[in-house]
């Protein structure tokens, strides 16, 4: 612990313009140890959304910071997260990825649970002692679980600043998602793109909202749209995108990028991809945000595209599509991602295909653009073995500015890297 | 009846496997009708259509070129330099067949080889319809379904699978 407090990880300089990260916080197996217990045990972290369990009994399995869970609803329909291990001796309570459950049985030695997670079946009670009290053994839940306009998050720390508070200037970025849905309700569409990557999970991170890589490492995709009839202007001066594009901080870590749109929207702005039978369907949702929030805001959420970060390891691309994706560390090297569609409620068919269909154009493991992204973390992974050699990636892109920074910039990565550094120097009883 | 035999079938899915391994995939695009899809689905919804299910490829015929387009350019990071893949396909069975179309499933292992990592292993089922067009078989629909409970340490689909 003393060696980590000692050892610079992240240089930061404003007045020299200097920023860099240590390449060994990609390698280091003690890093990731700290970073369990100082980021993914006090940061409030991504369960699922609530559009996946619907009624009481329904029920989705997944590990979250390690741990294995259920994300549930309970008999009075509350969104409820339990450990998934039972109080007896450890074992699942539930393996199966989703359904719905009257019960949640131990088939070990047959503990069962109900809904509300309360202990009511207990083969052979007769040979506790009389201090044995089944309500000691209900299914412990996370210290802290809330949810922001649909999504639940968790946090292991019982002391932690309420969600609303942490979240800071994401709710705006959020908001303007939810704002897509006249009911102002979005569900996650079924169908989960589920894979790893052979790279630190913060690289992924940086790459989910880093547009400076976009020309050299997505040429392919850009060439598609181009030669599928979408527009592509010249970059104004300064910039190397086809279109104005900020980075903001947004506080406790949380970033963004902030497009105006080129490359189509779903929600609305119909590129030539999406197909003729489809425009009056885009037109259509175009004039239904504009009579319900107004010329001004119907723009701001159809005509421009956001990837937000929340810290630590939830993206929410709003750009081709919704992406909700968030990923969890296996090994300093290697991580898991974990990718879904989110979509208005009331969407039409058509709408729901177009926007479908226009998610697997840049993203997932099959999609034009991902691959190329993973391959890109997985050459940084190879790369930084030479950390000893060269111990320091440079972050400084737009540090000599005044004002406006823009998406190729780097001010938002280094929003990240400042939160990132800054909990890892609080010791947290590791 | 299109009268296809397994024979027949067997020795045009190991000629197309052979295109693919060997990266000739404009060869492979001439196995294809005008309207062919390609899919592959999310390994947690394998049965299910890509109009409401997210899928991890759903491309029609003008994606497909597109894809073949993009993996023929140096740029595509992700397969340059090319990945060494190897497939095996067996269970070859003729489910259904009449005057045009003829439905076919097999199961598959392609091996995917790429730099000096361990090899990557996709196990799965072929869910093929060919249609008899242009005076031979032609592929009109070509699913693979991972088995795979999720794309665990399998990475991208970013090869034709």
């Amino acid at each position: 612990m003393s060696e980590l407090r000692e050892q610079a990880w992240v240089i930061n300089q404003p007045e020299a313009m200097h920023f860099a990260v240590n390449r060994a916080t990609l390698v280091d197996p003690q890093v990731l140890e700290f970073e369990r217990r100082r980021i993914f045990d006090t940061c409030w972290i991504y369960v699922g959304h609530e559009s996946e369990v619907r009624a009481p009994g329904d029920f989705r399995t997944r590990t979250v910071c390690g741990r294995p869970l259920i994300f549930c609803r309970d008999s009075s329909n509350t969104v409820r997260v339990y450990l998934n291990t039972c109080r007896h001796r450890g074992a699942m309570v539930c393996r199966e990825a989703e359904g719905n459950a009257k019960h949640f049985t131990c088939f070990y030695h047959g503990w069962t649970y109900d809904r509300d997670g309360a202990l009511y079946g207990l083969p052979g009670q007769s040979a506790y002692p009389p201090n044995f009290n089944r309500a000691d053994f209900a299914l412990k839940e996370p210290p802290r679980v809330a949810s922001y306009r649909g999504f639940v998050f968790l946090n292991f720390d019982a002391g932690a600043m309420p969600l609303d508070d942490y979240l800071a200037g994401a709710k705006e970025y959020i908001d303007l998602i939810i704002d897509q849905s006249p009911s102002g309700e979005m569900e996650v569409i079924p169908g989960a793109q589920e894979y790893d990557i052979r790279a630190n999970w913060k690289l992924l991170v940086e790459n989910s909202f880093d547009d400076y890589h976009l020309l050299s490492t997505h040429s392919t995709w850009l060439n598609y749209l181009k030669n599928s009839g979408v527009e592509m202007k010249r970059p104004e001066q300064g910039h190397m995108l086809p279109a104005h594009g900020v980075g903001k901080v947004l506080g406790n870590g949380h970033a963004v990028i902030d497009n105006v749109n080129f490359r189509g929207r779903p929600v609305a702005r119909w590129i030539p991809i999406y197909g003729e039978a489809a425009k009056p369907e885009i037109e259509r949702i175009r004039a239904e945000l504009v009579a319900r929030l107004g010329e001004a805001r119907a723009a701001r959420v159809a005509d421009t595209n956001r990837n937000l970060v929340v810290f630590p390891n939830l993206v929410l691309n709003d750009g081709s599509s919704v992406t909700i994706r968030t990923f969890h560390p296996l090994a300093p090297d290697h991580m898991q991602v974990r990718a879904c569609a989110l979509g208005p409620k009331e969407e039409s068919a058509t709408a729901r295909a177009v926007r479908l269909d226009s998610f697997l154009t840049f993203y997932g493991p099959g999609g034009f653009a991902t691959p190329d992204d993973i391959e890109a973390l997985e050459a940084v992974q190879t790369g930084v073995s030479s950390y000893r050699e060269i111990p320091w990636s440079v972050m400084t892109r737009g540090m000599a500015k005044e004002g406006e920074q823009l998406n190729t910039d780097e001010l938002h990565l280094r929003e990240f890297w400042i939160q990132w550094d800054k909990l890892m120097r609080i010791p947290r009883g590791d | 009846m299109a009268n296809m035999t397994r024979q027949q079938a067997e020795d045009f899915l190991y000629a197309e496997a052979a295109l693919l391994d060997g990266w000739e995939l404009d060869e492979w695009l001439a196995l294809l009708t005008d309207d062919a899809v390609y899919r592959v689905p999310s390994n947690d919804k394998p049965i299910s259509d890509p109009k409401d299910t997210l899928f991890t490829i759903a491309d029609d015929i003008h994606r497909i070129r597109a894809r073949v387009t993009r993996l023929k350019d140096k740029n595509a990071h992700a397969e340059f330099p090319p990945s060494r893949t190897r497939r095996m396909i067996s269970n070859v069975r003729i489910l259904a067949q009449d005057a045009h179309a003829i439905k076919i499933e097999a199961n598959f292992i392609v091996h995917r080889f790429r730099r000096n990592e361990s090899v990557r292993q996709y196990v799965g089922q072929y869910r093929y319809v060919l249609r008899v067009e242009r005076g031979g078989f032609r592929i009109a629909v070509r699913e693979a379904i991972i088995d795979a409970m999720e794309l665990g340490s399998l990475s991208s689909v970013s090869f034709i699978l």
